[in-house]
């Protein structure tokens, strides 16, 4: 199968399980969100696909190969990539060195030693188009930390874009963006490649419902249900338990 | 950018120049700074630049100093083969310990480089029928460089020798700086966890840094063994390494031109403070760095802009 493909996957911090007996699919294409209460172990979950964590048990196919036990860099080399629910971004370097980093390694160029970072088109003409997709060319040279929380979530969405990658795993990639700027992470999300596939993990229903064709729904660690947007909406198990809550 | 990388350069040689007629009696001791930015700017490649802590940097200095020592004594005189025998040398040791070190971080990091510089020491103890012990590797006399100027008792030639060899380091530095490799570099101190998440091997990257820096180191150690004619067991000293780090503190890290300046200022107190109070030289060096790493914790090359900000009345200024 192209795409990603879990089976058996389990997680325990001590004796805490995190992660129960998971099995999942993302074919390329892919529009899925996944959602559930806070401490579901939906971050977890993408940690684990990621290679940040190690499974306790299951395992993790990519493209009919098993990833399991393969490092991170190596699955980011093979084209997964994840935003990280807390930005994670390089904060003393401008915006465009943010972005110019996964670009000169995607493309290989990132232990060359005698030419300028800046100096090649190619990489500069996607750092560029980046920055105009995110709306930041006016802060596009100043220091990251310099930027305002929810512009930096567009920085950190940008880094994973650059790398161009197969799976896209976007942990709460709208958290703490002003409503007036959501629309940019739903636009771009949008504006993916068709045969990328994607996993959401979202609180905001409406980005939610606006991008997913399946939702997976998360509790204590086990899959609860996978549907589309209308059986999630009507499934009365989530309406009881998700988005009658606080969340609804 | 280019403009102000040749006034820098056009500042450094100027300032070589004007040093050298100012001070012709003191050719010795500048000699003995520009060995030590070399020194100091290795380590503002590996801890400036990659974030790697060390306090360990003189193990490759003595490494350096000790096999282009012997090679000079034992198979070939010519100071450049020299120096790629201190490179190599310096690398060779921060690559079998790096393989080591560059898995760990912070204080455990530490506490190894530390530990590799004092290893180092205790074999060149050790191996006295080889490195002469406690009394120092003697009998090192480097041929004519490039067959022409010999190493005169004066110390011109020795001075000049080691300019070039600075410059050459400082100019590589800047290069690599600024490439794509340099960028990565500063990703790795940044943001380790988003680094792995673009798919780089922070290990492979911090390990390369050090590398380099090792090497860098090594040409050091090579340039102060052929111009003193003497290795001592000082070379892997903790002091050296412990120094180095306070002259980058001082002249502030990641920039490279911190490294040149903060040799050069620590060096000059100390050794006029040194002349004057040979006791209490200490003191003077203590509170340069407290001043220093309180007013304008980026280091002395901040100083114009923290005083242009002062000036302004910005009390918030970003130094
Ligand atoms: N490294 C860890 N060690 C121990 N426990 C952990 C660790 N990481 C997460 N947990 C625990 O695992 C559970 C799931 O955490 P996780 O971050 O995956 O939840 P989440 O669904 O992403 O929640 P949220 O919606 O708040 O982001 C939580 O109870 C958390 O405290
Ligand atoms: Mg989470």
């Amino acid at each position: 199968m192209q795409g990603l493909e879990v089976r058996g996957l389990s997680k325990h911090f001590g004796g805490l399980v995190v992660s129960e007996n998971i099995d999942f699919d993302l074919p390329a294409g892919a529009r899925k969100a996944l959602i559930g209460p806070n401490g579901a172990g939906k971050s977890t979950f993408a940690n684990l696909i990621t290679g940040i964590l190690r499974p306790s048990a299951g395992t993790i196919r990519f493209d009919g190969q098993d990833i399991g036990s393969l490092k991170e860099a190596q699955r980011v080399q093979m084209g997964i990539a994840k935003t990280f629910q807390i930005t994670t971004l390089f904060p003393q370097l401008t915006v465009r060195e943010n972005l110019r980093l996964p670009i000169l390694e995607r493309q290989g160029l990132g232990r060359r030693l005698f030419m300028r970072a800046d100096s090649n088109r190619s990489v500069e003409a996607e750092v560029s188009a980046l920055v105009d997709q995110f709306a930041l060319g006016s802060l596009a040279d100043r220091p990251v930390l310099d930027l305002a929380y929810g512009q930096q979530r567009l920085v950190e969405m940008a880094l994973s874009l650059a790398l161009k990658p197969k799976v896209l795993i976007l942990d709460e990639p709208a958290a703490g963006v002003p409503s007036s700027e959501t629309h940019l992470i739903i636009d771009a999300i949008e504006r993916l490649p068709d045969d990328l596939a994607v996993l959401v993990i979202e609180h905001d229903m409406d980005l939610v419902f606006r991008i997913a064709r399946s939702i997976v729904v998360l509790v204590q660690g086990r899959i609860l249900t996978e549907g589309t947007p209308q059986e999630i909406a009507t499934n009365a198990k989530v309406r009881e338990l998700y988005l009658g809550g606080s969340h609804g | 950018m280019k403009l102000r990388s040749y006034s820098v350069a056009g500042v450094m040689l100027f300032a070589a120049l004007a040093a050298f007629f100012l001070f012709p009696y003191n050719l010795a001791f500048l000699t003995r700074i520009f060995i030590m930015i070399i020194l100091v700017l290795s380590l503002d490649l590996v801890l400036g630049y990659a974030g790697i802590a060390t306090l360990g940097q003189a193990a490759m200095y003595g490494a350096g100093a000790y096999a282009a020592g012997l090679f000079a004594i034992h198979v070939w005189a010519d100071p450049f083969a020299g120096l790629v025998v201190g490179a190599v040398a310096g690398a060779a040791l921060a690559a079998v310990s790096g393989v080591v070190l560059m898995r760990t971080t912070g204080l455990t990091l530490i506490m190894l480089t530390i530990a590799v510089a004092q290893i180092g020491a205790e074999i060149a103890n050790r191996m006295r029928e080889i490195t002469g012990g406690a009394d120092g590797l003697r009998g090192i006399r480097p041929s004519k460089i490039l067959g022409i100027w010999d190493f005169d008792f004066i110390g011109v030639t020795g001075y000049w020798y080691a300019c070039a060899v600075a410059a050459f380091v400082f100019g590589l530095l800047s290069v690599i700086g600024r490439s794509p490799f340099g960028l990565s570099l500063r990703g790795v101190h940044e943001s380790p966890e988003r680094m792995e998440a673009i798919g780089v091997s922070v290990f492979q990257r911090r390990l390369i840094a050090y590398v380099m820096g090792g090497g860098i180191a090594g040409i050091a150690g090579a340039l102060s063994a052929q111009i003193t004619q003497l290795v001592s067991l000082e070379t892997f000293s903790f002091t050296l390494s412990a120094e180095a780090l306070i002259m980058l503190i001082l002249g502030g890290t990641g920039r490279l031109y911190g490294a040149a300046l903060g040799t050069v200022v620590f060096m000059t107190v100390h050794h006029l403070a040194a002349a004057n109070d040979p006791f209490n030289w200490l003191f003077v060096i203590g509170g340069l760095v407290l001043t220093v790493v309180f007013a304008l914790p980026s280091g002395l090359v901040a100083l114009p802009t923290s005083l242009k900000r002062l000036s302004k009345g910005d009390r918030h200024a970003r130094s």
